[in-house]
């Protein structure tokens, strides 16, 4: 779960991380008063979206898709700048590398005071999968893109990882200051920082913090200049906070909506419609329909011990998408049972009125009273045996190649 | 034979007396696993009635592991406790006894415990985790065997063929691929798909390797990561026996989850086609569709000289 870059800042200030002067605003008259109240003579004015690549985005109106102002993050120098940006960015969509062409449509910003900046950072810590544990990355590269800096120039980009057991220890702090350069002042406020920020990261039971830039002032301090915070969901129950941080606009309505009803749904282009157990099969089914010339619409786990009332939701969320040509069920019974599935299938093509062919594959566990129930009912349902067959059902029953 | 688990292994059960936990260890004693109890704080003393007759409950896995001698735990706690479930399974079998295996079948454990939690056995040289959010581990035997989570049993049968994977039922899907020619399992082990977990790709296939009964391995992965890519360099080293591979998620978008906790690709790593690139390049024989595992490990066995037809 991702938050916006004014919440994680919230949350740095919270647990001791610097910080500047900042207001969300979602609103121009807001921003022109956080601009008066900040008293700074130089702001930053930012569009709050979850995707990165702001700075280099541009803006474009919702309506006539017309370019509005290239770059989502612009520095304001007088009170009649920070109008011209908030009214350029509010309302407006940005479109960023990350985006995706349709971009995302901005309602908030940051306005942020200014600062003196003498250099510029990188600093992240994230779950360490190979090693398991946390990893902390830093680099005197500031303001680029870390993926490229790790490729070419794989000697700058400092890297520690911490014992979950010992915690991090002074040890690795200092070595990571001085693989930055920092001495005295500006080491003594960077080891606080990372401290208060490894704090944050376990406590907060973050997936990701990234810093980039993280800018040593001109007196020598560490301050966060960037917030990129986002969360293990795995861990939400014990976040009672996390509902009010969660910025809907950011999720996909049908994505929330599935996993209310514990499904895992993701949208996809295609419009072979699947319906699968297991998140693993489920991405063999879509790769086994591309592999026969179609393309899947979805990629819908209903888990291990769905009930009809699932099996006819899954269904209903698959028809949402009008793409939908076409739906391959593949199920491989375990303890979820063939004929509970067969039931719950035939229930639901009645109920939704299902009128796109639908493809049956059934495995495993009562299978054989599975095909009958199927087999018995009057819907047109074409059964297959497994999946390559299912797969190329399904593609010529909706006019592909296969 | 097979790895790490007998057909004839004795195994708690954590969590029993919930839902879940009660369910499947009903299961697990019908396929014939050797259940000898289970660990409910608070409910040590009661009884739970598996397949018509009584097993004992304990309050904590030390008087557990103590009063039955167990080889193996499985963990069916839910989120919130699971990570504490391993530590105290680990603690207890290290102290007791000095090894054990655990089997973890929850799901949605925040990653932070499973940081904590894998440290924490790893501390402990003589015990294995398995999982999390996995199907868990069974090696069927001459009826019966020992069949330690949510797997069916049923499509089991014992044989000579290893099986690994990250996912459950693309597991099963394997399995059935290997009867379909004709070929049992020796042991199939889920190693889950969590970002964070105990036993991966490489111990499984260093055992396999080592196990007598095993004379040919099926590996399953799942985009996310790069385990599946470190799992092939080491086997184009160090295994002989053949391998049949298949990962999921050619056609799975970037940055997206697909379901499994695990299962993204970011920042372009962790690819279907990089694993798949990886697999073929350490002589791994690949499936593209997991329909053709079957054939493909076929083929396999017949140019190493395992079948004649």
């Amino acid at each position: 779960m991702n938050i916006h870059e004014y919440q994680g800042k919230a949350l740095f200030k919270a647990h001791g991380v610097k910080v500047l002067g900042g207001v969300h605003c979602t609103s121009v008259e807001e921003a022109l008063g956080a601009y008066d109240s900040l008293q700074s003579k130089v702001v930053a004015v930012k569009s709050q979206i979850h995707a990165g690549g702001r700075g280099k985005g541009n803006l474009y109106c919702p309506n006539s898709g017309d370019l509005v102002m290239e770059g989502g993050v612009k520095i304001a120098f007088s009170r009649e700048d920070v109008e011209t940006y908030a009214t350029n960015i509010l309302g407006h969509v940005l479109v960023t590398k990350q985006t995706g062409g349709e971009g995302k449509l901005v309602n908030h910003i940051y306005v942020e005071s200014g600062c003196d900046i003498a250099h510029e950072y990188y600093l992240a810590l994230l779950v360490d999968r190979e090693q398991k544990s946390v990893l902390i990355m830093a680099s005197t590269e500031g303001g680029m893109d870390i993926e490229e800096v790790a490729e070419e120039t794989p000697e700058l980009l400092h890297k520690v990882n911490v014992d979950p057991n010992a915690g991090l220890m002074g040890y690795q702090i200092r070595d990571i200051g001085l693989a930055l350069g920092l001495s005295g002042a500006s080491h003594k406020s960077f080891a606080k920082m990372l401290r208060s920020l490894y704090e944050l990261f376990v406590q907060e039971d973050c997936a990701m913090v990234e810093i980039n830039p993280l800018v040593r002032t001109g007196d020598d301090e560490m301050v966060a200049l960037d917030a990129k915070v986002s969360f293990d969901e795995n861990a939400e129950f014990r976040h009672k906070n996390w509902d009010e941080l969660r910025d809907l606009s950011e999720e996909e309505d049908v994505e929330i909506r599935a996993k209310e009803t514990g499904l895992s749904y993701v949208k996809l282009d295609g419009n072979i419609g699947c319906l699968v157990n297991g998140a693993g099969l489920a991405m063999a089914t879509m790769d086994v329909i591309k592999l026969y010339g179609g393309e899947p619409a979805n990629f819908l786990d209903v888990g291990g011990g769905a009930n009809e009332e699932q099996v006819k939701t899954a269904f209903s969320i698959i028809l949402e998408d009008p793409n939908v040509k076409g739906i391959l069920v593949n199920i491989f019974g375990g303890i979820m049972r063939c004929d509970i599935i067969a039931r719950g299938v035939i229930a639901a093509t009645e109920a939704l009125d299902l009128n796109v062919p639908l493809v049956v594959r059934l495995a495993g566990t009562n299978v054989d009273e599975g095909k009958a129930i199927l087999a018995a009912s009057t819907l047109n349902i074409h059964p297959a045996d497994d999946l390559a067959e299912g797969a190329q059902k399904i593609v010529q029953l909706i006019g592909g190649e296969a | 034979m097979g790895i790490w688990i007998e057909e004839n292994a004795k195994v708690l059960v954590q969590g029993i007396t919930g839902k879940q936990g009660m369910f499947h260890a009903d299961k697990m004693v019908e396929y014939g696993t050797q259940i000898v109890g289970g660990c409910t704080p608070g409910k040590g003393g009661q009884t739970v009635e598996l397949q018509g007759k009584p097993f004992p409950v304990w309050n904590s896995m030390f008087e557990a592991i103590e009063a039955t001698d167990a080889d193996a735990t499985v963990i069916y706690v839910p989120p919130p406790f699971a990570g504490e479930a391993i530590m105290e399974a680990a603690d207890a079998f290290d102290q007791v006894k000095g090894e054990g295996v655990i089997v973890c079948i929850t799901e949605g454990i925040p990653t932070l415990d499973m940081v904590k939690a894998v440290a924490f056995v790893e501390n402990r040289p003589g015990v294995r985790l398995i999982g999390p959010n996995c199907p868990g581990i069974i090696t069927p035997g001459d009826g019966g065997g020992a069949k330690i989570g949510i797997m069916p049993g049923h499509i089991h049968a014992k044989g000579r063929i290893g099986i690994v994977s990250k996912s459950g039922t693309l597991t099963y899907e394997a399995v059935a691929q290997t009867m379909s020619i004709g070929e049992g399992q020796s042991t199939c082990v889920g190693i889950g798909g969590d970002p964070v977990n105990g036993t991966g790709f490489i111990d499984c296939l260093a055992a396999f390797e080592a196990d007598s009964q095993t004379e040919a391995i099926v590996m399953i992965g799942e985009i996310g990561g790069n385990a599946e890519q470190e799992a092939a360099a080491w086997a184009k080293d160090n295994v002989s026996k053949p391998i049949v591979g298949f990962v999921a998620g050619a056609t799975a978008p970037p940055g997206k989850r697909m379901g499994h906790a695990g299962a993204i690709i970011s920042g372009g790593k962790g690819t279907a086609e990089e694993k798949f690139e990886a697999f073929e390049a350490a002589g791994i024989a690949c499936a593209k569709d997991p329909s053709e595992l079957g054939a493909v490990l076929l083929k396999s066995l017949i140019k190493a000289g395992l079948r004649s037809e």
